[in-house]
């Protein structure tokens, strides 16, 4: 697919937030991701050009992260968090029904192109374990039915809300833009914080 | 980025500190890093990233000491390829600490578990630092009883280049040198953990002039050479030091040879030419020896036309028949080394009596002469290192002379020094060294150097031999180094040119650049050779001899096509006696054809651009093939006036006894710039280079090499693009009365009324296709 | 009297705690006046005075730390945060973000003057959209508000902010990394020297802070540094962010003095999943050597823990209980650090791919008592030998474990399998999940 002038002078905005070009490498293959769902040849062509980088150089960067993704992934890219603590308190056990639900392995896509599964590393909120990502959206506190009632949610184009997040999950195509640094709007949407990560505060104000 | 080398020693005074290695005192520079240090004491730390010339990386930690600073120990070892000695540091190497013996072991024991241990079939076996270091710092069995990490073998990352990531240790020379050195980051290191490797760009192969160097230097059988895969076992193979014969850079080189063959050439060590590195050229470049068409013995033209293989006294003697008494002359071509360049100059003064005699083949001029004759080459590497300011003119170092790119792209990388460029288009190698581009047209270079400013005595200017091309160009030049005080180096292309020069191979010189018209000059020679006297009537130059009457020529290893396109039917008007090592075009029109050695097979020397004489003997023993001088020596018996140059090392002896000319020389006539050629919308002003990698006769026969060459493309400029309505890519037609050619194009920052074309590549050879090779105007159209 | 201090949360329990509105209705922006009127190295030496060290892992004073970046040496100078909370067990940056940006981009702002960078940014982790989102939006509210861009609140101070998204590295938390990473290249640890005070991001002086140390600032600037002294133990002064979670009733984010201990922790939230018995906890991450209930009283600062043979790393409390398997607990963290290694140094990346194997096999039941030792052996020939700190972190929890639960390593070779039941460690093991 050939870019959009739009698209290009997008590209040429996030290059100039940077004092050096080559920062904005790595918002540049988020805005691939959003344009094209993962890093294609074409995109690490284009990101060459514009930072004047040999496309080995792209590669090299690009191969290096695991958010990017060098296959498609689904429109709801779902991640598992199966280290130790999620793991054990759960995570190994959903993300072996969920494979097994959904008929794919690890890194997979189902047929219909709407769901993807990954497992994940510690996603930085242990205290709501355990823990599913959806397009890098918080799911707390799951539980093997609450993942299944979400993928099939999901590939029925109905997903249920992040716990913390917008009113409504977004592919990952335009979560892939927000990563890019571009603005959908939703920051205001969703809770400000979580029951746990209020506890503290909630004790120390004298509460049960 | 600081970047350690070997031997080398700054002008200013250095600092120097004392350290502790395993109870020796040492005392070495400040900024010395440990692992350096301790090899002055002759205490070997075993290692696998660390490499002087590239910047340090820690990666591989397999040079891991214990050191202290002061009393106070780091708490753990230390990887002493990243830290410099300091006053009070004493350090304990693998020799004294149990603890850096221990770590170092663990560290090989880890290296080898994913290693396919797969010596018996790997290239690098019994040369492999991985194989030496897992003997002499490794455990003598593994615990690992886990599954290796596989991946597809071997990946071609060029046709020139095979890679074995299962071999791989991630030791990262290979992408540093590309980065840092080449300045063609086309392998990187990719993915990551235990899944990172060397990799490129699926699209784009690993076409860097210098990537053999990643070969050379990796520490492990990573990286090998297509041609070289499955040849040989080091321990098989002869290694004689020898000198490349491709081009003026001067590489130090090391020749490998098994059984009467050589299978492969390698970078030598010179850390004031090449340092470590040499080009791809040089390092693949050699199959030419072997070509079926080298001529084994001699030939002479029967009476029905043909060249019979007839013995050598026959072949002397009808040669000696032919010039005897002929007006003569001698055309040596550029790749001659010093000694056989010695024996054709003495050869046509003395046996022929003239001075009719010109090593270069190829566009030249009367102001060149003059230029060579007069201007002082003061230039070298070591200016390079220091300059302020480097000025191309009419040449284009990672093209024609690729070891010069390296070492201004090091000060372009080490110090962002500036880069200026006359050229009509900024090449792919003016972008790298970020240079300056004034843009001219071929033949207008004259105002553009003349309006160059701000030079200082710490400023070279380089000259390529395409400038005289341009005429006023070396008049401009001249003056330039006259204002500024900058130092000037003049950089031939060929390996033979600044030795021809030095030997006299030029009509205007004689041995050690005496003026032919200095009698004082002649009077030295004359002695030298016990001859009465030296002519002093003006002798012809290459284009000169070709359109003159004269009746004889003696040719050595010259190429008609790169001269003019009628030069083969004008030399063939002639009685031509051959001195060559293949079938050419000469051939075809030779009375006597001589078989000369090729340079694996014989001794001598080349002087580089800097002046710099680099001996070799040969690496590969022919008792049937010779020396150029040697059968010029015989030669000249034969007509009766001896030139006395039985071998080489007389050559040499008699060359070196004669000197250099201390008189002085002539002052140069100063030329001006002709009018630039107007164009026409459709037309524009042709102009070229050579490829490092082309239609070269001497990378005949090297596929793999000849892979990685770049692809024939015609350049132009955005407007002309514009105009044709063609983008990169499309098919475009230059043409002109005498021919046409048709490339696709390629959309650059070109000159507008510029078409760039390659001289001598695929598809586009331009003497033979166009009948000009620049300064010329051509039709361009859309194909 | 709960001995919790909560600043940092303080208002993370108003539905627009986020927005800068609610941030200033709760006195929020009032400390870079107050700073920006200051001399910038008064500022530093307010830090320094405070005692507040990096709360990032590595605890060292965030006062020195700016007080590094040369000064009148006519280059850039940078602040970047380390936003790229990763380490496992720890959510206490991220919660932060997510309720109160604002009170980041101050601590920025006054550290930005304080070192006299006019550039700063934020690197945070790519996988936490909505946060992204929240930190976005509150840069572009403070430049609308004039607390960010040219002559901030008319004092003469510029400050450009961007916000940088990471894409997955684990790695790119270690300064140097993030640095590369920030400049485009692979996330990989630079050697040092240089240090990035000297030469940091695009090789010009830079000031590398964790996200709540930076967002500790304002609070100290506002109330002083006898406040912030008051709180805390000796060498560990002030408050900071607790996060507990794992098998307890109510995990969460516990704000406290230094130098509180897991015993009293456990009290105020409401104790260890019921029915159960604390078994090994972290204090700071996975990378920090595990405890076990002999540690209940360790106080949690700097020293304590160090005292103790651990490391108070991020403060993250994992505790898990009787139920859980010490050997695939080991292995998974194992596979984590497998994952993350940047594969830069040979210890890490092939280090971790064999330890993977050795600890599966061990897990499985399959080997010998000899091959714990060989694990040991490994560990030392990776711990310290690496080129960052990643690889210790790998070592740190097999050591510890081996160090506390050999047994339970040797049970499993005894039975020839895992002798746990996974189930029995989840949350639903009730439900009746087959």
């Amino acid at each position: 697919m050939a870019y959009t002038a739009e698209q290009l002078s997008v590209m040429d905005s996030i290059i100039s937030r940077y004092p050096r070009k080559r920062s904005a490498i790595m918002p540049l293959l988020h805005y691939v991701q959003s344009i094209e769902g993962y890093v294609t040849n074409e995109g690490i062509e284009l990101i060459g050009q514009k930072l004047e980088l040999a496309t080995a150089e792209v590669t090299a960067v690009s191969t290096f992260y695991t958010q990017y993704k060098s296959k498609p992934v689904g429109e709801y890219h779902v991640g598992i968090c199966t280290n130790t603590l999620c793991a054990v308190m759960g995570g190994d056990a959903i993300f072996e029904s969920i494979k097994e639900h959904l008929d794919i392995e690890n890194d997979g896509v189902t047929g219909d192109g709407k769901v993807s599964v990954e497992h994940i590393e510690c996603n930085a909120a242990c205290d709501y374990a355990p823990v599913v990502m959806v397009n890098w959206e918080f799911y707390d506190n799951q539980t093997v039915q609450s993942v299944k009632d979400l993928v099939d949610g999901a590939r029925a184009g109905n997903p249920p809300a992040p716990t913390r997040g917008p009113k409504s999950l977004r592919t990952w195509k335009q979560n892939s833009a927000v990563l890019a640094g571009i603005s959908d709007g939703l920051a205001n949407e969703g809770i400000q914080a979580g029951e746990p990560s209020l506890l503290g505060l909630k004790k120390a104000k004298g509460g049960a | 980025m600081s970047i350690q080398e070997l031997g080398t020693q700054s002008q200013v005074e250095v600092e120097m500190i004392t350290c502790v290695i395993d109870g020796f005192e040492i005392t070495v520079p400040k900024g010395t890093l440990v692992i350096r240090a301790a090899e002055k004491l002759g205490i070997q730390i075993p290692r696998f990233c660390d490499h002087p010339l590239l910047a340090p990386a820690g990666a591989c930690r397999q040079c891991l000491v214990d050191i202290e600073i002061n009393g106070r120990a780091f708490p753990k070892p230390q990887a002493s390829c990243t830290i410099p000695v300091e006053n009070g540091m004493i350090v304990k190497t693998q020799l004294t600490s149990p603890v850096a013996d221990k770590a170092q072991k663990g560290i090989m024991e880890l290296l080898l578990i994913n290693h396919p241990l797969d010596c018996p079939v790997c290239d690098k076996g019994g040369e492999c630092p991985l194989q030496n270091q897992a003997m002499s710092n490794g455990r003598s069995e593994s615990r690992f009883e886990g599954v290796k990490r596989t991946f597809e073998k071997p990946v071609p990352i060029s046709s020139q280049v095979l890679l074995d990531r299962e071999r791989c240790v991630l030791c990262a020379r290979c992408t540093r040198f590309s980065e840092q050195i080449a300045g063609d980051p086309f392998i990187t290191l990719n993915e990551r953990g235990a899944l990172q490797q060397v990799g490129i760009y699926e699209e784009e192969p690993f076409d860097s002039y210098y990537s053999g160097n990643t070969v050379q230097i990796c520490p492990v059988g990573a990286l090998t050479g297509t041609s070289y895969r499955f040849r040989a076992r080091p321990f098989d193979l002869v290694s004689t030091d020898s000198a490349c014969e491709h081009c003026a850079s001067g590489c130090s080189m090391r020749t490998d040879v098994r059984r009467g063959k050589t299978l492969r050439r390698l970078a030598g060590e010179d850390a004031d030419v090449n340092e470590e590195w040499n080009c791809d050229k040089g390092r693949w470049a050699f199959k030419y020896e072997v070509a079926k068409n080298r001529i084994k013995s001699p030939m002479v033209r029967d009476a029905n036309g043909q060249l019979q293989e007839v013995s050598w006294p026959e072949a002397l003697a009808a040669a000696a028949q032919g010039l005897k008494n002929s007006r003569s002359g001698v055309l040596v071509g550029g790749r001659a080394t010093i000694e056989d360049s010695y024996g054709y100059s003495k050869f046509a003064r003395v046996a022929l009596g003239t001075n009719n005699i010109d090593f270069r083949a190829r566009r030249h001029s009367q102001e060149e002469s003059d230029f060579l004759a007069s201007a002082k080459l003061t230039a070298t590497y070591k200016d390079i290192d220091t300059a302020d300011h480097v000025v191309l003119i009419s040449f284009e170092p990672e093209d024609e002379s690729p070891i010069v790119f390296l070492r201004i792209y090091k000060q372009v990388y080490k110090r962002s020094i500036k880069v200026t460029n006359v050229a009509p288009l900024a090449s792919r190698g003016s972008e790298k060294l970020k240079a300056n581009l004034i843009k001219t047209t071929a033949g207008d270079e004259v105002q553009a150097i003349s309006n160059i400013s701000g030079l200082t005595s710490k400023s070279v200017i380089l000259v390529g031999e395409r400038i005289s091309e341009t005429e006023g160009g070396l008049s401009a030049v001249l003056k330039l180094v006259e204002n500024s005080g900058a130092k000037l180096g003049w950089i031939p292309r060929r390996a033979g040119e600044r030795g021809a020069i030095s030997a006299g191979a030029i009509p205007n010189l004689l041995p050690g650049n005496r003026p032919i018209t200095d009698s004082a000059a002649r009077v030295d020679i004359a002695t030298a050779w016990s001859v009465d006297s030296i002519s002093n009537e003006p002798g012809m130059n290459t284009d000169e001899m070709i359109n003159s009457d004269l009746q004889a020529l003696v040719i050595g290893g010259v190429d008609p096509m790169d001269i003019s396109a009628d030069a083969k039917i004008k030399l063939s008007k002639k009685f031509i006696v051959s001195l060559e090592i293949r079938q050419s075009d000469i051939t075809d029109i030779a009375a006597v054809v001589l078989p000369v050695a090729a340079v694996v097979e014989k001794s001598g020397s080349f002087m580089d651009w800097q002046g710099k004489v680099r001996k070799f003997d040969s690496a590969v023993d022919q008792t049937l093939n010779r020396s150029d001088v040697r059968i010029l020596s015989m030669l000249a018996d034969e007509i009766g006036r001896p030139i006395n140059l039985p071998t080489v090392k007389s050559a040499r002896a008699e060359f070196d006894s004669i000197g250099n000319w201390d008189g002085s020389v002539n002052s140069m006539k100063v030329r001006s710039a002709v009018a630039v050629k107007s164009v026409s919308a459709d037309e524009a002003v042709l102009t070229s280079w050579r490829n490092l990698l082309d239609k070269g006769s001497l990378q005949d026969g090297e596929e793999n090499l000849a892979g990685t060459a770049r692809k024939s493309m015609i350049i132009i400029s955005k407007s002309r693009a514009k105009a044709l309505n063609v983008e990169t890519g499309d098919h475009v037609r230059v043409s002109n009365s005498y021919g046409a050619i048709t490339l696709p194009c390629q959309i650059g920052d070109i000159d507008e009324a510029s078409v760039w074309l390659p001289r001598n590549s695929l598809n586009s050879q331009l003497i033979r296709n166009l009948g000009v090779v620049s300064n010329s105007v051509v039709k361009v159209a859309k194909a | 009297m709960s001995k919790l201090t909560p600043v940092l949360s303080a208002s993370w329990d108003q539905a627009d705690s986020f927005t800068i509105d609610g941030y200033k209705r709760n006195g929020g922006y009032t400390a870079i006046s107050k700073a920006l009127s200051m001399q910038p190295d008064e500022v530093i030496q307010l830090i320094k005075d405070s005692g507040l060290r990096g709360r990032g892992g590595a605890g060292f004073p965030t006062g020195n730390k700016w007080g590094f970046i040369p000064q009148g040496d006519n280059k850039e100078h940078y602040f970047v945060v380390n936003a790229d909370e990763s380490e496992p067990g720890t959510c206490k940056d991220t919660p932060l973000m997510m309720a109160n940006p604002h009170v980041l981009i101050e601590g920025i702002i006054i550290g930005s003057f304080a070192i006299r960078a006019n550039h700063a940014f934020i690197y945070i982790r790519g996988e936490v959209t909505h946060v992204v989102r929240r930190v976005q939006q509150a840069i572009e509210d403070a430049y609308k508000a004039g607390l960010l861009g040219k002559n901030i609140l008319g004092k003469g101070f510029d400050l450009e902010l961007v916000l940088h998204v990471g894409a997955g590295a684990y790695i790119c938390g270690e300064e140097t990394a993030l640095l590369d990473s920030l400049e485009g290249f692979r996330g990989q640890p630079r050697l040092r020297p240089p240090f990035p005070a000297i030469a940091g991001l695009y090789a010009k002086p830079t000031v590398v802070n964790n996200v709540e140390s930076v967002a500790s600032v304002p609070s100290i600037i506002s109330n002083g540094v006898e406040w912030f002294t008051a709180m805390g133990t000796e060498k560990s002064k002030g408050f900071t962010l607790y996060s507990l979670s794992g098998h307890v009733n109510n995990p969460g984010q516990f704000e406290a003095p230094l130098g509180i201990t897991l015993r009293e922790l456990l009290e105020i939230s409401g104790g260890v999943r019921s029915g159960h018995r604390l078994k090994f906890w972290t204090p700071g991450g996975s990378s920090t050597p595990i405890f076990t209930d002999a540690h209940l009283d360790v106080p949690l600062d700097y020293e304590g823990v160090s005292a103790a043979g651990s490391m108070l790393g991020t403060k993250a409390l994992q505790i898990f209980d009787e139920t859980t398997c010490i050997v695939r607990a080991v292995l998974r963290w194992t596979e984590f650090y497998k994952h993350e290694s940047c594969g830069k140094c040979t210890p890490c990346r092939e280090g971790t791919w064999w330890l993977v194997q050795v600890l599966k096999d061990l897990e499985a039941g399959r080997g010998t008592e000899a091959d714990l030792d060989k694990l040991l052996d490994l560990c030392d020939n990776i711990m310290g030998r690496s080129f960052c700190a990643l690889a210790d972190g790998a070592a740190s929890p097999i050591i510890s474990s081996l160090k506390y639960f050999r047994q339970e390593y040797l049970d499993h070779l005894a039975a020839g399998k895992c002798p746990f039941d996974p189930i029995a460690s989840t949350l639903f093991d009730t439900t009746g999940v087959k």
